[in-house]
């Protein structure tokens, strides 16, 4: 089942977007650094011209079941798995001796074929230091993964797969 | 400025540095294209991101208001360094970089198609 089509947030034909044109009008103000009248217009207008145009492109709109979870998701797994992994990783890089690591491919077989669900995943696995995620297979049945010191490989797929496609696919309800 | 600040200021600008200098050692150091790849996605996750709230933290006491551009910044590398980083390991796979290394899993192997 496709996690796109009903979202919570009805879209039209003039408005096709309503997510998107919200993060854009919110990065528009980042990006001037000044909350005015003038640039809050702006960005509206930048916000609803930009979805409209570009609609073609991507005609689906993402459906975020549980938006709660995905800040909960991205504010406390992610923030701290990059954190606890780049130190782990760095531990690697200056170990004195640099042959005792584990450089391999490990597979994970995928549980959903939604292709934004697992372009979140891949880049979120990349991300977290220690894995870097090398290929999706045709069938989108299974992504390739190089780990840099996998010990086990049954349990780093488990890892993975418990930790980040679990929430997501949650999140996108599919 | 005050003092907590610079503090706050250095320990991030350090710990920033700390990261990509570890990042383009491991990239110095490690022995096949594979695990090279995994430096530059350090740097831009722990490395850029320290020097980030750095300067967030600095610009917010010493110009006017809050600045917000850092957090765009961290935004748009976490969006492509993935990207990057996922088209080098995949154009290194379709060259067989990996042969006499790592062993490759079998659906990988389906994919770059037959030895020649």
């Amino acid at each position: 089942m496709p996690a796109y089509q009903k979202s919570p947030i009805p879209g039209n034909r003039w408005l096709p977007h309503p997510l998107m044109t919200l993060v854009l009008v919110i990065i528009w103000l980042f990006l001037v650094n000044t909350v005015t009248f003038g640039h809050l217009l702006l960005g509206t207008l930048l916000g609803i011209a930009i979805p409209w145009f570009t609609n073609r492109f991507w005609p689906e709109r993402p459906k975020i079941a549980k938006p709660f979870l995905l800040f909960r998701f991205f504010f406390i797994t992610f923030v701290t798995d990059v954190i606890v992994a780049n130190i782990t990783v760095v531990r690697l890089f200056l170990q004195p001796d640099i042959s005792r690591l584990r450089p391999r491919f490990i597979e994970i077989p995928l549980d959903t074929q939604d292709p934004m669900v697992i372009t979140i995943l891949a880049s979120v696995i990349s991300l977290t230091p220690g894995t870097v995620s090398a290929e999706v297979s045709e069938d989108r049945q299974t992504l390739i993964v190089h780990g840099l010191d996998v010990a086990d490989e049954k349990l780093a797929v488990q890892t993975i797969k418990t930790r980040y496609e679990a929430p997501l696919k949650e999140i996108f309800s599919c | 400025m005050i003092f907590v600040i610079e503090l706050l200021v250095s320990f991030f600008l350090v710990v920033g540095a700390f990261f990509a200098l570890a990042g383009s050692i491991g990239s110095f150091r490690l022995p096949d294209f594979f695990s090279r790849l995994h430096g530059p996605t350090k740097s831009t996750t722990l490395g850029v991101g320290g020097m980030a709230i750095a300067s967030a933290i600095y610009f917010s006491f010493h110009g006017e208001g809050i600045s917000f551009h850092e957090v765009l910044i961290t935004l748009f590398l976490f969006i492509t360094a993935p990207v990057s980083a996922h088209f080098l390991a995949k154009a290194a796979l379709h060259q067989r970089l990996h042969e006499n290394k790592a062993a490759l899993p079998p659906a990988c192997e389906k994919e770059t198609g037959p030895h020649e």
